[in-house]
């Protein structure tokens, strides 16, 4: 059962991410190779996403170890909205980013009150400023995780000791997690496309799925699209073997769960949470003052597109997270499990989309299978996620509590029901609102394959923009925003409810 | 067997009288004009017509021969080659010498329903003197900020490339190169750029002459212009076509020539907000009317935006890029 459930795991996604992949190059005429011009947009993808998976995963280590380190009124709300900047939908946060660091946003504006000379978004700064803010808390919620893994009993032990719970703590741990979370990030940056077009201010900004996007949509080159995803994920698999070459040494061991106050503190740490705050906090304000003038006439068609929407996020999870345990209990928590669930990420989704599309559209017509490929598709671009964060709590219990187990003979699904199940609940609930959030907001294969009656709510804001209608998009957008944080804070909050003891 | 259900049930569908259009995004949402011709078309006939919304070309050039589409709409002249080639269209067989369109018209495969001009659309209370012609906006202060669309993926930004070849031919490079420092961002599509425009983001946006019909009527704003040129506007159409392969070969016949009719053309103005490609001047809504209107339509025929396209976005690629 769990190899049959594995093997399927594992199928679906080589299928998905080779597969589609293969099904367009069997389409194609190979004509010619890489041209000049697309060394120089290699070079540019590579280097965006290394500056922007190295800056947030540098600024999320004081703002996770500050929120490690201090308990104060709303702290869990602060933890939850950390999860919405990395679930919104990439053109709404641009319009977010740009009400506060655009050329007329709130920023300059300050600093033309204080006589400051503008700072302008558009450039490799914009792109890198995009998407340090798409991925700081998906940094910082990682770096959590991986202080929640220390035992508080080892904080305490260290201090009694007089030892450095820097060194004998912290550091090792980030050593553990530190290359997997950036890893995670990079690959997000390398298949950015809306943000790095939009704010890189010109050409001089393409990155490779914009270069796949074109050859696809505009000189439908299916040779020239099939390189340049090879291209992608080549260097996905790169990334991900340069994360893996990383040591990463054992865990710190189990302890009770009990929650005890850090007694290492420092004035700094509300500096940081500070920063989190309003760096983070003011584009989502942005994007909640510019929908609420547009949800007085929000367009009927809104709800049913809205409640399709959090069906096919909802069917994702649940499908994403299936996966993924799948997959760790197959491997038993082996390292290489992360690095093959991360491939969905390096497939370019127009690719997936469109691979799909010849594979299918000769067996069913493809608006009847929007949903559904919307679905599944969504579940892999997440399942990179669910596999990172499940597969390390998966092997602290097995290396935990594991002999122990053996010795009572707890296997198979007693072992699952009693042991590994309850104690997963926290990341599991993560795991599942981080699912249901991303896949709510996502554009995906739909806009290849809908027909009317199938829009889902981001697809219904894309066509509000192009009838003029911004401000119900901007409404829209809000409801979107709003859905996805919703479904993240339950998921979420079920997994901790109860759950320290 | 959920998929052998959608099959049967699909099956049952296509059995009836049924006419399946492809239009693109902005075209067939719940805002764009496909409701009300669904309504006009189907109290004709006694048929139902299924709009499919997306990006037409590109699932044409997927399906082939096996597309599902009677007809397509929304197809644009600069790509009309392109699509030409995939050999999939029937002739029209409509007459086309009185339509309304500032170009003669002889294409026996692709119908044009609307047309209209790209423009630059400023915000009369950011910007007041509004240059005349293209030379004035590249002599504009480099403060000003515009906002314009990559040609390799949205068909408004091909045809700016296509504008910037005809007015300035040789010259093409370097009235990019002067537009640059004015160019606050590149976006994917019209919709971005838009949005950055009416945000306040742009204080221009490359977009079309009739988009301020868009603010006047809907918002009654009259502070959104478009700035006419003296050189000319580039012209584009939208074209229609009858899929060869049809199963419903007479029900195309009759949409097709629906789309001449003024029920059909009277949707477009307020519905796609550009002009109607037959339907005299005088039934036009007011507000399109009063529109100012270029003088000159500069255009290129789908041969020599064929051949000037990868010319023309190179020039546009490599001034931009240094």
């Amino acid at each position: 059962m769990r190899r049959l459930a594995g093997w399927s795991a594992a199928f679906l996604i080589v299928a998905l991410v080779f597969g589609t992949l293969g099904a367009i190059a069997w389409r194609a005429d190979w004509t010619g190779g890489l041209r000049p011009a697309d060394w120089l947009v290699i070079r540019f993808t590579v280097w965006q996403a290394v500056l922007s998976a190295i800056l947030s995963v540098v600024l999320a280590i004081p703002v996770a170890r500050a929120l490690t380190r201090r308990r104060f009124v709303g702290r869990g709300l602060y933890v939850a909205l950390l999860g919405a900047p990395f679930i919104l939908p990439s053109i709404v946060a641009i319009f977010g980013l740009l009400t506060v660091f655009g050329r007329s946003g709130w920023v300059n504006d300050l600093l033309g009150i204080l006589g400051l000379s503008d700072i302008s978004i558009y450039g490799l700064q914009g792109i890198v400023l995009a998407h340090v803010f798409f991925n700081l808390p998906l940094a910082v919620r990682f770096l959590l995780q991986g202080w929640q893994s220390i035992p508080l009993e080892r904080f305490r032990l260290t201090e009694s000791l007089d030892g450095s719970i820097w060194t004998l703590l912290e550091r090792p741990m980030l050593v553990r997690v530190v290359p997997g979370a950036a890893a995670v990030i990079f690959l997000i940056c390398l298949t950015s496309f809306a943000v790095a077009l939009t704010l890189g201010g010109g050409p001089r900004a393409t990155t490779v799925e914009l270069a796949i996007y074109q050859a696809f949509r505009f000189d439908f080159d299916l040779g020239r699209v099939a390189l340049l995803a090879i291209v992608q994920v080549a260097l996905c698999l790169v990334a991900l073997g340069l994360a893996a070459a990383v040591p990463v040494g054992d865990g710190v061991g189990i302890g009770h769960d009990r929650i005890i106050p850090r007694r290492d503190r420092s004035a700094l740490d509300w500096i940081w949470i500070g920063f989190g705050a309003v760096f983070l906090g003011a584009p989502l304000l942005a994007i909640a003052f510019a929908g609420l003038g547009g949800l007085t006439d929000l367009p009927s068609v809104v709800w049913p597109a809205a409640l399709r929407s959090v069906v096919v996020a909802l069917t994702a999870t649940a499908l994403s997270l299936g996966l993924a345990m799948a997959l760790i209990l197959w491997s038993h928590g082996a390292r290489w499990i992360e690095a093959m669930g991360a491939l969905p990420l390096a497939a370019s989704g127009l690719v997936m989309g469109a691979g799909l599309y010849l594979w299918l559209a000769p067996l069913a017509p493809p608006a009847a299978l929007a949903l559904p490929l919307t679905t599944i598709v969504n579940a892999a671009m997440v399942l990179p996620f669910a596999v990172r964060v499940l597969a390390p709590a998966y092997r602290d219990i097995e290396n935990g509590y594991g002999r122990l187990a053996d010795s009572l003979s707890l296997t198979s699904y007693a072992r699952l029901r009693w042991l590994i199940l309850p104690r997963m609940r926290r990341p599991i609930g993560f795991c599942a609102g981080l699912a249901a959030a991303l896949s709510i907001g996502d554009l995906g294969v739909i806009a290849l394959f809908a027909g009317t009656e199938q829009a889902t709510l981001p697809l219904a804001i894309y066509q509000l923009m192009g009838s003029y209608r911004m401000e119900g998009a901007a409404g829209a957008s809000l409801i979107l925003v709003a859905l996805s944080f919703g479904l993240f804070w339950l998921f979420d909050r079920g997994g901790r409810i109860d759950a320290d003891v | 067997m959920r998929l052998a259900l959608t099959l049967t049930l699909y099956a049952g569908a296509a059995a009836a009288d049924s006419l399946t259009v492809y239009v693109p995004d902005y075209f067939g949402s719940e805002w764009g004009p496909t409701p009300a011709i669904k309504a006009a078309f189907e109290e004709t006939c006694d048929c139902e017509i299924e709009f499919v919304a997306g990006e037409v070309l590109t699932r044409l050039r997927l399906e082939g021969e096996r597309t599902e589409a009677d007809v397509v709409l929304g197809l644009n002249t600069d790509v009309a080659a392109e699509a030409r080639e995939l050999d999939l269209f029937a002739p029209h067989r409509l007459d086309t010498t009185d339509l309304t369109l500032p170009i003669d018209w002889t294409d026996e495969t692709f119908l044009p329903f609307n047309w209209g001009y790209t423009a630059f659309v400023y915000d009369t209370d950011v910007i007041s003197n509004a240059p005349g012609s293209f030379a004035e906006l590249l002599e504009m202060d480099d403060d000003i900020r515009i906002v314009i669309q990559d040609p390799r993926s949205s068909i408004s930004g091909l045809a700016l490339a296509y504008w910037v070849d005809a007015v300035f031919g040789d010259g093409a490079t370097e009235a990019w190169t002067q537009l640059e420092p004015k160019i606050l961002t590149v976006t994917k599509g019209w919709s971005e750029s838009y949005g950055l425009f009416t945000s306040g983001e742009a204080d221009m946006v490359l977009s079309y002459t009739t988009s301020p019909a868009y603010h006047i009527s809907a918002e009654g704003d009259e502070t959104k212009v478009a700035a006419i040129f003296e050189e000319g506007h580039y012209f584009m159409a939208e074209v229609a076509a009858k899929v060869a392969g049809t199963d419903q070969p007479e029900l195309a016949d009759q949409f097709m020539a629906f789309i001449l009719t003024p029920a059909f053309q009277e949707i477009i103005p307020e519905g796609n907000w550009s002009y109607p490609a037959k339907l005299p001047r005088d039934q036009w809504p007011e507000v399109f009317r009063n529109l100012p209107e270029p003088s000159t339509a500069l255009f290129y025929t789908e041969q020599e935006a064929a051949e000037r396209r990868d010319d023309v976005i190179e020039t546009w690629r490599s001034a931009l890029t240094q």
